[in-house]
């Protein structure tokens, strides 16, 4: 049997051992005896709230995911529309942010005295949570929504600026020489042999940036609030609806994976053997 | 205006430092002629690689210039190709595309047809019609090394430096690549300035072989002439009577003179000595470059 088939056995035994447990831990007690009268009347029926296990998680996840563009109004629209909210607003963050880190960080890369002189600049900025700007955004923007893009692109832009600028700064001599040798002026340097070596490496900046502009839509969707996933993780936490919150979850994992894998193949194609 | 289609004249390099200069070659007056081929052999740190930067314009002299075909050398050119010890292919490139890469620099207004029918035809030179699509990481140390000199000639330059080009080769390799070499060499008689560590390679390659005495200021002390008849054969070329004669002379300004002759000051002028081995006790003694003062030279007897 191959490695893949014996590690996806064991993805599944250990799923269904996972679930087992949880499903256990989480049934509601046995009515053990009848109730009292008093105790009906005091709502001792109801069940006490508690972690719904994956059995009704999963149900209420097939439910969704068949019909996930519904549109019930300002707090009641589908899942699909909720994540297709989150994943417009990384994008445009995001894309803004390539825009600026890349051309930024080829400069900064290419040379010394930008490097020098914009470093502790970037120093200062990057550590900053990105969430700590939202007030900020909030008060110079005054629109909620646009406020969360911004904060993806100020998120986004520290990977791909710094992967950027390392990248072209360590492009082997030798490369920029077959160049200089070949007469390419500047523009067909940086094109055809500076961007092309130092695109794996930008591409890991972008994958990094990716990643944490996921991380960081759902935190700032709980702030700004209206739509997306991460809206609607809290207002469902409002609702005390559990399994909603547990599905979307998942939801934010599987499309955190998906935007990964898309980097990942796009990183793949620019990826080089020396 | 000199004699000569390419002539570096009165190059010297020094590196500043904090306490002492480091000079790395002083003075050097070298000529080379149209369609030759020099080999230029020294130990490792006497500058032969700074000396082949100089050349083709990726690193100024301190001082002295270079002259090829009566215009100063004062940047890289495509006039200049270099074929670099590590290869430096494009390791996103396949080999036609490393090749055409160069083809494109040098003649921008061709077709896509012609560049690639152009660089096809160099790597057929080179034995490389089957790897035409591989990158470098899929082909070996020899058959980069021969994508590498197929892009240098195909861009057809006025003078082509190799720096060590097979250096990291195993001997096997490198004995059929030479003689690749010395085929294209003899198709197209490019002048080649080509920097070695191997005695038997530039004997059977070279018009002449420049020896540089060890650094720091190193200089290039002679200038010996491979007068073997062409062509050459790895094989054949050993048979030759004189071969042994030039080979020790070689060995031993390698192994001894080089040493001795390490930071001493050149005679008079910095001029070269030119050496004809096969000559016996050949005295045979001219200056090089444009200071003609002719100095009575006393040679070792070989």
């Amino acid at each position: 049997m191959s490695l893949n088939f014996r590690a996806g056995v064991l993805s599944l035994v250990i799923l269904f051992l996972l679930l087992g447990i949880w499903e256990a831990l989480n049934q509601p007690p046995d009515a053990s005896k009848a109730l009292s009268e008093f105790e009906l009347l005091m709502g001792g029926s109801d069940q006490e709230a508690r972690v719904p296990p994956p059995s009704s998680v999963l149900k209420h996840a097939y439910d969704e995911l068949s019909n996930p563009f519904y549109d019930a109004g300002p707090n009641d629209k589908g899942i699909g529309i909720q994540i297709a909210y989150s994943i417009y607003r990384v994008l445009l963050g995001y894309f803004a942010a390539a825009l600026i880190a890349i051309p930024l960080g080829f400069v900064i890369g290419m040379s010394p005295l930008m490097y020098r002189a914009l470093n502790p600049f970037i120093q200062v900025l990057r550590p900053i949570s990105p969430l700590a700007w939202m007030p900020l955004a909030l008060f110079i923007i005054k629109d909620s929504e646009q406020s969360a893009i911004f904060v993806i692109f100020i998120c986004s832009i520290w990977p791909m600026l710094i992967n950027t600028a390392f990248g072209v700064a360590s492009v082997r001599t030798d490369w920029v020489r077959v160049a200089q040798t070949h007469e390419l002026s500047q523009l067909k340097t940086a094109f055809q042999v500076i961007l092309p070596a130092a695109a794996p490496t930008i591409l890991t900046g972008m994958r990094i940036s990716i990643g944490i502009a996921w991380l960081v839509i759902v935190a700032a969707e709980m702030l700004v609030g209206g739509t997306g996933i991460g809206y609607y993780v809290w207002n469902e936490w409002n609702n005390l609806d559990l399994n909603s919150v547990i599905f979307s979850i998942l939801m934010i994992g599987v499309v955190g994976m998906i935007l990964d894998f898309a980097l990942g193949t796009v990183a793949k194609i620019v990826q080089y053997e020396e | 205006m000199s004699k000569y289609f390419l002539s570096m004249e009165g190059l010297t390099k020094i590196f500043p430092s904090k306490e002492e200069d480091m000079v790395v070659f002083e003075n050097i007056n070298i000529g080379l002629n149209k369609g030759e081929f020099v080999c230029i052999i020294g130990h490792s740190g006497c500058g032969k690689s700074t000396i082949m930067n100089v050349l083709a314009g990726l690193d100024s002299p301190t001082s002295g210039s270079v002259i090829m075909d009566g215009h100063e050398v004062s940047g890289p050119s495509l006039d200049r190709g270099v074929v670099f010890q590590n290869y430096s292919l494009l390791p996103w490139l396949t080999a036609m595309q490393n090749v055409s890469f160069g083809v494109k620099a040098r003649c921008p207004d061709w077709t896509r047809e012609q560049v690639i029918a152009h660089s096809r035809k160099y790597l057929e030179m080179v034995g490389l019609e089957e790897s035409l699509n591989k990158k470098p990481a899929q082909l070996s140390g020899g058959m980069r090394q021969r994508v590498s000199i197929a892009r240098a000639f195909a861009t057809n330059p006025k003078l082509l430096l190799l720096d060590e080009p097979f250096g990291a080769l195993d001997a096997l390799t490198r004995g059929i690549i030479q003689d690749e070499l010395i085929k294209i060499w003899g198709e197209t008689q490019q002048t080649v300035f080509m920097i070695t560590h191997d005695v038997d390679e530039a004997i059977l390659l070279a018009d002449r072989v420049l020896l540089m005495t060890n650094g720091p200021k190193a200089r290039v002390a002679e200038s010996v002439l491979i007068n073997l008849p062409r062509p050459r054969k790895r094989d054949t070329v050993i048979d030759d009577p004189n071969y042994y004669k030039i080979r020790n002379h070689l060995v031993h300004f390698l192994v001894k003179r080089s040493e001795e002759l390490s930071g001493s000051v050149s005679d008079e002028d910095g001029g070269t000595i030119v050496i004809d081995p096969t000559k016996d006790t050949s005295t045979k003694v001219e200056n090089t470059g444009e200071q003609d003062t002719n100095p009575q030279y006393e040679r070792v007897a070989l």
